[in-house]
């Protein structure tokens, strides 16, 4: 494997990592609004309180990474994508804010519990719409993108970023049939289950809208021999999403978690399926936008070193806010 | 409502009034962070309940501070690429990876084990959280060293090579780029200049409850550490900021032009400008104050010599004079201010009256912001000094931008206007609601999962809110 394929991998992991990591943060804010204002939303907002910082640098690693790994792919679809991307980043700092003012202002307190809906919202629709755009193809002339403003914004995009947006849900929801006990459990698995059924209509849709979207993604799917390396994508993803939806009926603790990221990892294998070996559709490979060796060796020393130990670090944080949430908060 | 600007100059203002709004933030949370380090350390050591009091006051603070820091970070992560995507394509193989360093060294760190300090203290024991409080005060340090070494590389580059397609490769040694010729001075002189904007915000907290009342303890000990911080650390920033200067004007002399406003050589020792008007136009200073052959004492240390003004420099390479000019006296003159005022606490503290002098408590008060304002005019110079390039010598700011239409930029600009004011002004006015709260005996943690109203003033909760109350309490004088 070159260098660039395993830039390529460290890329797609971090954002595998942010997509679920924040995804749960992000799916909680999402469903803020279905939780009663007291004790139940300052239980969802406690269980990821002291770990959404954490969750949401891995976005800035994907992002940075891109800029450093693959600069051109970096340069090219951050313009091309403009209004989602500002989008995005507003959401965001409605959102992050949030986590403190509402403790902050008793008074206002409704009105950044609906900050923190609108922000998570807002973050995981542009997400979304933001893939989409990225695989629906971006123009690109002379080392830059050479598109019109509003190129991003078709029936495809606006279905790729309901999908994310439903599975970020399903992440939060999870999150909290882990982290709640009593009747915000119960709450919760209802939550789950609907979500759990929007994800998996919304990635069958955008799967075969995929298909008719370019003739070369559908050659990959559903060809020879490539159909043998495709095909169990769809199949231990259609399995996995039985399994979770009996376990969200079901478990009282992590599995319906686990088994959604699962979900989650199935999607951006088959993602991985379709844009190999291009990071900007239809025509920019890894190749033509990666970094020479000499800065991709530099950082993949700075990888190699730090992974394990932020891996580790990360792990013990989420260990010490460990079990169900209760009453008594964390100080 | 910007019609007439093109999207350059969107993209700019854009870009400037971001960062400038981000690095507000970071100027205060970096010497917050060690701040906070060395209350709990001292803590831990003393035992004494004054400190955790302290340490609570302030966390509480930090968290709003840190969150906004971070939120308008994560915009400028990505501000690179949407509005100066020219740039991003022909430098990211040299300063991609070093922010990327920043990344996985800094940010992780920070986002890590800020959990753990703001909510841990009562799930992993003191040391464990001490150990946590001070990764995150690393974090930050680690931060301003690798997107400083960034910015240093821009204004100082060395150790790339030209590609054929434009963009800049690094060469032979990583640490030609990251240890750039700038980027010594530039991290010392930032990293002391967040040390001090904290201390005055420390000192104008401090002050202002002892105006209050004079015998409160916390405010006394608040007041002492921040204007000894005031005494120890102005001198050695002016002292920096000299040395910054002298390596600019090695390495970028017409910003040095600039900053003194010299539109003429002076073949026999320049003059100092003290103040002025710069006029572009007719390329001189109006109304200038001057001290005869000053400049070349300070620059060259001799007053005799000669020093190049701007007529050796091509017109269109030339910085805009006027705010550089204005912005570095704004900086050098609070210098000078936060000097006065450390040094009238150091005689206040000789003669017995540190926490009697209403007069020193007043002007520590008055300076509160100063820190902020110097930063601010520090970074302005900086920029503005460099201009019209973007990395200095090699590729012009206006070569630089994405190919975005000025509506967009617009639009954008106008939102990020509107959404950053009232966010973050919001969260400004948190942070003075807190610091008017007397710190107190029994100070809460950051809290959560009470329903309540936050209380922060008047009520002393019982020990299993507040851990370490069990803690003596302070009962004599001999504490602060
Ligand atoms: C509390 C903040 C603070 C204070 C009191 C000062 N500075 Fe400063 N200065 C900064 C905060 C700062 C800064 C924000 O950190 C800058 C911007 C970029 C940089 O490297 O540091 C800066 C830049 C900066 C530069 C520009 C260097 C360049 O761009 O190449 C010079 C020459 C000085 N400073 C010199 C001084 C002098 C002579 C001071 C003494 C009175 C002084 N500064 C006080
Ligand atoms: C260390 C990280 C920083 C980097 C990498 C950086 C990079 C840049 C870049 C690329 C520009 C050129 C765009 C332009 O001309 O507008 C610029 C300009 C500018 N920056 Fe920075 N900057 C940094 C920090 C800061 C900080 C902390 C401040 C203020 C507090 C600041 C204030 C400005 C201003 C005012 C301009 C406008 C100059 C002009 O357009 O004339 N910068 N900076
Ligand atoms: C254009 C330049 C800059 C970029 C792209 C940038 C990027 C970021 C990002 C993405 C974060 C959030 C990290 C997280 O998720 O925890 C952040 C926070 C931070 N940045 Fe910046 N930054 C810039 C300029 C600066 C400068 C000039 C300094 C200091 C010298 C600085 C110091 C910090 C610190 C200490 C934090 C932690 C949060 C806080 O203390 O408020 N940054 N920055």
């Amino acid at each position: 494997m070159d260098l660039t394929t395993i830039w390529a991998f460290i890329i797609a992991f971090a954002v595998f990592a942010y997509v679920v990591m924040d995804g749960f943060d992000l799916g909680i804010g999402i469903l803020f609004p279905t939780f009663d204002p007291g004790r139940e939303r300052d239980r969802a907002m406690n269980s990821i309180a002291p770990v959404w910082d954490g969750n949401e640098t891995w976005l800035v690693l994907g992002g940075g990474g891109l800029f450093a790994a693959f600069p051109l792919a970096y340069a090219v679809v951050l313009p091309a994508t403009y209004p989602l991307i500002i989008a995005m980043l507003l959401g965001l700092v409605f959102r992050g804010v949030a986590f403190e003012y509402r403790w902050r202002d008793p008074n206002h307190r409704k009105f950044w519990d609906f900050a923190f809906t609108g922000g998570s919202l807002m973050a995981a629709m542009a997400q979304g719409m933001t893939l989409g755009a990225l695989l629906q193809g971006v123009e690109v002339v002379d080392r830059a993108y050479a598109g019109s403003w509003f190129d991003w914004l078709t029936p495809y995009t606006l279905l790729c970023g309901l999908g994310v947006v439903a599975g970020y849900a399903l992440l939060g929801s999870t999150w909290l049939i882990w982290k709640l006990d009593g009747e915000g459990q119960a709450h919760a698995r209802g939550l789950a289950l609907r979500s759990a059924r929007a994800t998996v209509v919304l990635m069958g849709a955008v799967s075969l809208y995929n298909v008719f979207l370019n003739a070369e993604y559908a050659e990959r799917w559903l060809t020879a021999p490539e159909i043998y390396f495709a095909a169990p994508v769809p199949i231990l993803t259609l399995l996995i999403a039985v399994s979770l939806i009996r376990a969200i009926t079901r478990d009282r603790n992590s599995k319906p978690f686990w088994l959604s990221i699962a979900l989650f990892f199935f999607g951006m294998a088959g993602l991985g399926v379709t844009m190999w070996p291009y990071v900007v559709p239809p025509d920019m490979t890894i190749w033509d936008a990666a970094a020479p060796e000499r800065s991709q060796v530099f950082m993949l020393i700075g990888v190699a070193i730090t992974m394990p130990l932020i891996l580790a670090y990360t792990a013990w944080a989420y260990w010490v806010f460990r079990g169900k949430v209760g009453d008594e908060g964390y100080h | 409502m910007f019609e007439a600007f093109d999207a350059l100059t969107l993209a700019r203002i854009q870009f400037a009034f971001t960062v400038s709004f981000h690095f507000f933030f970071p100027a205060f949370s970096i010497g917050l962070a060690s701040y906070l380090m060395v209350l709990e350390g001292l803590w831990l050591k003393t035992g004494k309940q004054l400190y955790l009091d302290l340490f609570k006051y302030w966390l509480k603070i930090f968290a709003i501070a840190f969150a906004m820091g971070v939120v308008s970070g994560i915009v400028m992560s990505y501000q690179f690429g949407t509005n100066w995507s020219v740039f991003s394509d022909v430098a990211g193989p040299v300063i991609g990876p070093l922010m990327a360093y920043e990344v996985l060294t800094a940010f992780f760190l920070e986002a890590g084990f800020l959990g753990v300090m703001l909510f841990g203290m009562n799930r992993v024991g003191k040391r464990l959280h001490f150990a946590a409080t001070c990764m995150v005060a690393l974090g930050t340090f680690v931060s301003a060293f690798w997107i400083l070494s960034v910015n240093s590389w821009m204004q100082t580059p060395t150790g790339y090579e030209i590609a054929a397609n434009g963009q800049y490769l690094p060469g032979e040694s990583w640490w030609d780029i990251v240890f750039n010729p700038s980027f010594p001075y530039r991290l010392v002189h930032t990293v002391m200049a967040a040390y001090l904007t904290t201390a005055f915000v420390v000192g104008g907290v401090g002050a202002w409850h002892l105006l209050k009342d004079r015998a409160n303890l916390h405010a006394r000990k608040m007041f002492s550490m921040a204007m000894w911080m005031a005494a120890i650390v102005t001198p050695l920033q002016i002292f920096a900021g000299d040395l910054h200067g002298l390596n600019t004007l090695e390495h970028q002399p017409q910003k040095v032009m600039a900053m003194e406003g010299h539109y003429d050589s002076h073949p026999d020792g320049a003059p100092l400008i003290l103040f002025g008007i710069p006029d572009s136009e007719a390329k001189t200073v109006r109304y200038a104050i001057e001290i005869p052959k000053a400049s070349s004492l300070i620059l060259k240390h001799d007053p005799d010599a000669p020093l190049a003004g701007l007529d050796t420099i091509p017109d269109d390479e030339e910085p805009p004079v006027g705010i550089v000019f204005w912005s570095f006296r704004i900086m050098v003159g609070i210098g000078f201010a936060m000097l006065g005022v450390g040094l009238w606490s150091l005689f206040a503290r000789w003669r017995g009256k540190l926490y009697e002098w209403s007069w020193l408590h007043r002007a520590a008060l008055v300076m509160a912001p100063s820190g902020f304002i110097a930063v601010l005019a520090g970074w302005i110079t900086t920029e503005v000094g460099r201009q019209p390039y973007v990395i200095y010598g090699l590729l012009r700011t206006a070569d630089a931008a994405s190919p975005l239409d000025a509506p967009a930029v617009a639009a954008s600009l106008l939102a990020f206007i509107v959404v950053y004011f009232t966010v973050f002004g919001i969260g400004v006015w948190y942070i003075l609601r807190l610091m008017s709260h007397t710190p107190h005996v029994g100070e809460l943690g950051v809290k959560r999962g009470d329903t309540g109203p936050i209380r922060t003033a008047g009520i002393t909760p019982g020990p299993t809110q507040n851990p370490g109350n069990e803690e003596p309490l302070p009962d004599s004088k001999e504490d602060v």
